[in-house]
């Protein structure tokens, strides 16, 4: 059991270090698969609002940690 | 074979760079398990891992064949995302001076001293050994199984590809480990890093993008756009760093 929880938390730090960073990132993606679809935007726009947004949640990110001692 | 170079370049270069940057990690422990308890349980300790994930591999790869490639594309593409959007995060910071950058040869002088102060066994199973070097192993290389699976399975005939690239890193890292005797410090891990956190996240966004069913311009070609996308945000994010820790007079 032992054994599992340490696997379970090895796997769960792999890809989060900062679990409002990666609860952000995951947020933006749900956001956007829901409310994209309702509106008409040109396609190429969809991708653009996607990275857009990973940006901003990145350097959000940075200069958040950048600030603590 | 109908490969795209546009995937296959950035899926090779992923898996190659890091696999390296996890491999140079595990040497570094292995070699010093090897250096201070000897080299018998150090090499079981590996090999042992190396099955393990061998066999995780060979159980994973064909099951994510059988799933359909759109939510593939959206649980690898997340995945793959908050993996490298993780490195990239941690290499700005790095090159930032916000957090400390990875010192191999800190890490090696600490765990051989801590495995100094360890009772050896006199002809008997070295159970420290063996564990140490197992749980590195393990650890480095799920990371590394996981990168070659996440990336080789978004696309078409890019497992292949991507284990090469893998393999590559391993036969670097074993070769350069047997010639040096000592840990690569020289390996510059965080610039690596930050390569490998941009050819990710690009991917990552990417796949993610075409899961929820935007049509990218350019099709394969925006994956170097995003690449550059992604370098040019993490440049500005250093520089906007470093000001900041300076204004904090944190430096």
């Amino acid at each position: 059991m032992q054994w599992l929880k340490g696997l379970g938390a090895t796997l769960y730090r792999l890809f989060v270090e900062d679990s409002s960073f990666a609860a952000e990132i995951v947020l933006w993606m749900l956001i956007l698969g829901w409310l994209l679809p309702r509106f008409t935007i040109p396609d190429w726009r969809r991708g653009g609002i996607l990275f857009v947004g990973l940006i901003a949640i990145l350097v959000e990110s940075v200069l958040r940690r950048a600030r603590q001692r | 074979m109908l490969v795209s170079w546009t995937h296959v370049g950035p899926t090779v270069t992923a898996a190659f760079l890091a696999s390296l940057v996890e491999f140079v990690e595990a040497l570094t422990v292995v070699l010093a398990v090897a250096v201070v308890r000897g080299w018998r349980g150090a090499l079981l300790g590996c090999a042992a891992a190396l099955l393990l994930l061998s066999g995780v591999v060979a159980v994973l790869g064909p099951a994510l064949a059988r799933i359909p490639l759109r939510s593939v594309q959206l649980a690898v593409g997340t995945l793959l995302l908050l993996f490298g959007m993780r490195w990239l995060r941690k290499a700005i910071l790095r090159a930032a001076g916000v957090i400390a950058v990875h010192d191999e040869r800190l890490i090696y002088a600490e765990r051989t001293q801590a495995l100094r102060q360890l009772v050896v066994p006199r002809g008997s199973w070295d159970k420290v050994a063996f564990t140490t070097a197992f749980n590195i192993t393990a650890l480095e290389g799920t990371e590394v199984v996981f990168i070659v699976t996440a990336i080789g399975s978004s696309g078409a005939n890019l497992l292949l590809p991507a284990s090469l690239g893998a393999l590559a890193a391993l036969g670097v890292v074993v070769t350069l480990g047997l010639l040096v005797h000592r840990p690569l410090s020289r390996i510059p891990e965080n610039l690596l890093k930050l390569v490998v956190g941009l050819v990710l996240s690009a991917l990552g966004t990417f796949w993610v993008g075409e899961a929820l069913g935007f049509a990218w311009p350019g099709a394969d070609w925006t994956i170097l756009g995003l690449i550059a996308g992604y370098l040019a945000a993490a440049l500005i994010s250093v520089a906007m760093c470093s000001r900041l820790r300076s204004a904090l007079g944190t430096h």
